[in-house]
């Protein structure tokens, strides 16, 4: 049983790792640049595990930024995180001794493998989605930590790499759509990030579009609903 | 050692307003999961993953060369090879060679 959740596990992890191995990589590479060692892009990926704040966070190291300064670019960056916690609520409900960790390592790329709809595929949910959680982890502390000890001496270009994420991202997208009864949820997702991105900017769009979001998806709950979109 | 310590803070900061983020929805509904929160959890997937893939392209410009040419080409390739296959590796394994392609020859 547990070895069929770990292949399972590793086989949808897959394009997580092409993904976390390359962000990892650069992730290191310019925390060495700025002259902290692989010592701290272990410390980061271990205790912050969230990519895009990662990057932000070499910023504030290198500029001495204040510890308040700190905590509030870090709620506006994660923010988002709020969304994966509040559609895991109920998944999550039975993990046992594993739930402090399944929420703790919640990222997009292992938010967007364990919300799928019957994600664990017959596997014991419980290994399943903490098998996910940590190998995720693993290859994200992996490659950033090759990056700390490396630095800019990588034998081969590697420049679009990290466009797994995106294509991982695109895949789930599409296979959502594929079994959705109504897109309604799929488009209001779409539209009001395009919306939002074009009013706001590449750098702050995001809370509003999640505002947006939530918002529209409560406006839209009966036409929702009686399409039975969420069936999934 | 003051900015060695300083740092250390900053990590410190960062993981826990993270972990604040991550944890919040679970303590507020620890005890029993609310209606809409049920109804956010179905229906939130589907908008989040709209909302990732923008994400991942908020930094493309259409201003200047390759006006984002590899990026939505590679990934309109991707829906099409995934609605085709239905092969999630294949997808991503040959989307993310496209555009790796795209990026060279654009």
């Amino acid at each position: 049983m547990r070895q069929r959740a770990l292949k399972k596990a590793f086989t949808d992890t897959l394009p997580v790792m092409a993904g976390y191995l390359v962000l990892g990589l650069g992730f290191g590479i310019l925390l060495r640049d700025k002259g902290y060692s692989a010592l701290w892009a272990l410390l980061m990926s271990v205790t912050i595990y969230g990519g895009s704040m990662q990057y932000v966070g070499v910023d504030l190291l290198a500029g001495g930024a204040s510890l308040l300064s700190a905590a509030m670019l870090t709620l506006m960056v994660n923010a988002r995180h709020i969304f994966y916690g509040i559609s895991m609520v109920d998944k999550y409900r039975d993990m046992g001794k594993a739930k402090p960790y399944l929420i703790f390592a919640l990222t997009d790329e292992t938010y967007s493998l364990v919300c799928r709809p019957d994600a664990p595929g017959g596997t014991s949910p419980r290994a399943y989605y903490f098998l996910v959680s940590f190998l995720d982890q693993c290859y994200w502390i992996a490659g950033s930590v090759l990056g700390g000890l490396l630095g800019s001496v990588l034998p081969f270009d590697t420049t679009g790499v990290d466009f797994a994420m995106t294509a991982l991202f695109t895949v789930i997208f599409v296979e959502q759509w594929e079994k959705a009864d109504t897109h309604l949820p799929a488009l209001i997702g779409l539209g009001i990030s395009v919306i939002c991105l074009v009013i706001f900017g590449a750098d702050q769009f995001l809370i509003p579009a999640m505002a947006g979001i939530a918002l529209c998806l409560f406006l839209f709950r009966r036409q929702i609903t009686k399409g039975g979109a969420a069936r999934g | 050692m003051d900015s060695v310590i300083h740092s250390v803070l900053l990590v410190a900061v960062m993981a826990g307003v993270t972990a604040f983020l991550r944890f919040l929805p679970f303590l507020i509904f620890s005890k029993s999961t609310p209606k809409f929160v049920l109804y956010l959890g179905e229906v939130l997937p589907y908008a989040i993953m709209a909302m990732l893939v923008i994400y991942c392209l908020k930094g493309i410009s259409f201003a200047e060369r390759p006006y984002g040419l590899p990026e939505l080409l590679s990934v309109a390739g991707v829906a099409a090879l995934h609605k085709w296959r239905h092969n999630t590796l294949l997808s991503i394994l040959g989307g993310t060679i496209l555009y790796m392609a795209l990026l060279r020859l654009m």
